[in-house]
């Protein structure tokens, strides 16, 4: 295997010998490059009346339930009846205790899970309720889990108006409780996560309704190049723009592509310059999350010389001054910084030569 | 082929932030209205079908797994459909099909977007490693085509302030829509924030909170139906890459194919002159000249002289977005849709303020990814040929 730490992005290269669709990639002449891509963003979900008031009684340490048409009580609440698809107006308090309809078990927690150390996913329904909901239960070992066992919820200490206010169940071999029991498990088996008992003495209980929730969602992916992006990438790291002709139209990609007018990929190579001209462009003017760039700045689409379609890329030189037609030159950066990637080329400067006719590009806007 | 109708629509109260429901009941506010509006009951839906834009603008992978409760599939057919910003309209096609082929006699569509809960600003700049850090959303995507077209076929440059007037004014007509600027002017546009040149702030959609549900029946639905109906006379959807050398971003071929299908199957010949009013996906204002002249209502080149004369206000030869459009009121997910309803609502009589007097065919458009997505019907008083 092959590694390569581009400094500039702190991005790790890997060498693939396989994707999942072919079995060899032409690894001699342009190995796939991979990278991670992680994206992340904080939801906000707003909770409508009957999950608001779910994860209201979850902060105050009471489980609430939707009690449906036919009189069965869901946990967790549904906010509309699946048999009359009336919406659900009556919420009903069930137990902190319930039983375990069937289970899995978990050695090794992932980052986010409720506990860190191994732990059963069940099924549990609460006394009180005719649907079961799935949380973890914190059994120590899997010998203790058992279909049919007791368990009794762990209140978080800090609560926000969350199923994770529900810390997880522990085993309850005590007697069912009332539904306005507000005590939690016992806070020596669960190091902070406890350590009032009784209603009325934690000051959460007489907050404002809860109306929404945050969920952080993370995603984190390996983006990995075709063979003829990668071929592209790799010349772009020794200075040179690389196009290739589709075998059926016999237009030249850059980037290099499998053509997607013909779905056939393009195989014959044809330099391309670095010098092109501006087909159209736009200044971007306004801010916004991960922007990597600050406003203003010229985003224009370049057709290289030998080329067919534009590339996109930055144009540096006054906004005002950027026109539809203008000749442009690359400005690559510092050759000692190259790597497999457009940002070798700073931007785009104006030479000074004559406008192209708006005849010569009007075809690759 | 079997006939269709719309018996009824419904839609949300749009708005920047909707934090009194969840996606479910945002969903059910534009369901219950268009049930009522149908004048029929859930027992005699027979499947439902979802739109929404990409998963990443809420952050839910598959919200039709978790709505389907709220939308009143258990027990019935759930199909959700993806087609980016065209998802409404693809989603008001997909019902219309199952209806004409016989399968089902009453379908409810229903599309939805809570923006609100993300940012599609981001959502549509993420940077794939190996590639420059150049994107900046819709408006910094279609800027550049924009400009092409303003290019190519000279159109002055106060043709897409005047697109914004218009609609914005219309929008203060539609109780519904999330801007309503009855004061906006010509002047106040073209002051407003050059956000994408040449895209200004106030020709930009918004971004919104909302949902539109459309039901759709039989003949035999449609028939015993006790209020007006808009009949479908013809459905039609095509698809291009978002790139390719030689793609015309300002007249693509997929939706120029997509508008001669459809007036075809709808046997018109002059959409300008067989068109009473016309409901088209316009999310930056020089999109309505753009889309006048792929849809055929012009000829290449002339679309910004219909905008320009006055004549897609309400009152001219063809008044385009009565509703307001996408530029008042933006839902992605349901965008579509809302475009397809206001044109049923129209032939349906039901348009209150913003009724185009004496409307009796009109066209509801929607486009979606890099211009790649079409989808597109034409709904009339009667049922046509
Ligand atoms: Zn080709």
């Amino acid at each position: 295997m092959f590694h390569f730490l581009n400094s500039r992005q702190g991005v790790t290269l890997i060498r693939l010998d396989r994707t999942c669709f072919t079995d060899l990639v032409d690894t001699a002449s342009a190995p796939p490059l991979a990278a991670p891509l992680d994206i992340a963003f904080d939801y906000t979900r707003s909770l409508g009346p009957v999950l608001g008031r779910f994860m209201t009684g979850l902060r105050d340490r009471r489980v609430l339930g939707a009690r449906t048409a036919d009189g069965r009580v869901h946990v967790p609440p549904l906010e509309y009846d699946p048999v009359t698809h009336t919406p659900v107006t009556e919420l009903v308090p069930v137990s902190p205790t319930g039983t375990v309809t069937s289970w899995t078990w978990t050695d090794r927690p992932l980052a986010g899970q409720p506990l860190d150390r191994p732990f059963g996913w069940a099924l549990i329904r609460l006394d009180g309720a005719d649907t079961a909901l799935l949380h973890a239960v914190d059994a120590g070992t899997r010998e203790s889990m058992r279909t049919g066992m007791r368990v009794r919820v762990r209140w978080a200490a800090k609560r926000s108006g969350d199923i994770r206010d529900i810390a997880c169940f522990e085993p309850d071999p005590g007697p069912p409780r009332a539904p306005d029991d507000t005590t939690s498990g016992d806070p020596g088996s669960a190091p902070g996560t406890s350590s009032a008992s009784g209603a009325g003495s934690d000051p959460a209980t007489s907050g404002d309704p809860v109306t929404g929730i945050v969920t952080p969602i993370r995603l984190s992916y390996t983006h990995t190049t075709s063979a003829e992006e990668s071929r592209y990438l790799h010349a772009l790291s020794e200075g040179r723009l690389l196009g290739q002709r589709c075998p059926a139209c016999h237009k030249v990609y850059v980037p290099p592509r499998v053509c997607p007018a013909d779905g056939v990929p393009t195989e014959e190579e044809v330099p391309v310059r670095d010098h092109g001209t501006v087909t159209t462009f736009c200044v971007v003017n306004v801010p916004f999350p991960g922007q990597r760039l600050e406003p203003p700045y010229v985003v224009a689409q370049v057709l290289l010389d030998g080329a067919d379609i534009p590339i996109p890329h930055l144009i540096i030189g006054q906004a005002g001054d950027v026109r539809m037609g203008m000749r442009v030159a690359a400005v690559w950066r510092d050759r000692a910084t190259w790597t497999t990637t457009p940002e070798n080329i700073a931007h785009f400067r104006p030479t000074g030569e004559p406008d192209a006719p708006y005849e010569s590009y009007q075809e690759h806007l | 082929m079997r006939r269709a109708a719309v018996l009824g629509t419904g839609q949300t109260q749009h708005q920047t932030r909707r934090t009194d429901v969840s996606m479910a009941g945002l969903c059910r506010e534009a369901i219950d209205r268009a049930l009522a509006d149908a004048g029929v009951d859930w027992p005699q839906i027979d499947a439902v079908v979802l739109g929404k834009a990409p998963d990443l603008f809420e952050g839910v992978m598959m919200p039709e797994l978790f709505l389907a409760d709220a939308l009143g599939a258990a027990g019935r057919p759930l199909l959700r459909v993806h087609t980016a910003g065209s998802v409404g309209g693809a989603t008001g096609v997909v019902a219309t099909s199952l209806v004409r082929a016989g399968v089902h006699q009453r379908v409810l569509a229903v599309a939805f977007e809570k923006q609100s809960e993300s940012n599609a600003m981001w959502a549509l700049s993420i940077q794939p490693p190996f590639t420059a850090p150049i994107g900046a959303g819709a408006g910094g995507y279609f800027a550049p085509h924009v400009r092409a077209y303003i290019r190519r076929s000279n159109a002055p440059e106060h043709v897409g302030a005047m697109v914004a007037v218009k609609d914005r004014r219309n929008g203060a007509l539609n109780p519904y829509a999330h801007l309503r600027q009855p004061e906006i002017t010509l002047e106040s546009v073209r002051a407003s924030p050059m956000l994408w040149d040449p895209i200004r702030y106030d020709e930009t959609c918004p971004s919104s909170d909302g949902a539109c549900a459309i039901v759709i029946g039989d003949q035999a639905a449609a028939e015993a139906s006790e209020r007006p109906v808009a009949w479908i006379r013809a459905t039609a959807m095509r698809t291009e890459p978002t790139y390719f050398a030689g793609k015309d971003h300002v007249n693509p071929r997929a939706g120029a194919e997509a508008a001669q299908a459809l007036w075809q199957a709808a046997g018109i010949t002059d959409p300008l002159a067989e068109v009473d009013v016309a409901e088209i996906y316009v999310p930056f204002s020089w999109f309505e000249p753009m889309w006048l002249e792929n849809l055929g209502f012009t000829e290449a080149g002339h679309g910004w002289k219909l905008t320009e004369s006055g004549e897609t206000r309400i009152g001219g030869r063809l008044p385009v977005n009565p509703s307001g459009g996408v530029l008042c009121s933006n839902p992605i997910g349901a965008s579509g849709m809302l475009r397809f309803a206001e044109a049923a609502k129209q032939v349906m009589g039901r348009a209150g303020e913003h009724q185009v007097a004496g409307a009796k065919t009109a066209l509801g458009h929607a486009y979606g990814g890099g211009s790649q997505f079409f989808s597109m019907w034409v709904v009339g008083e009667t049922p046509g040929r």
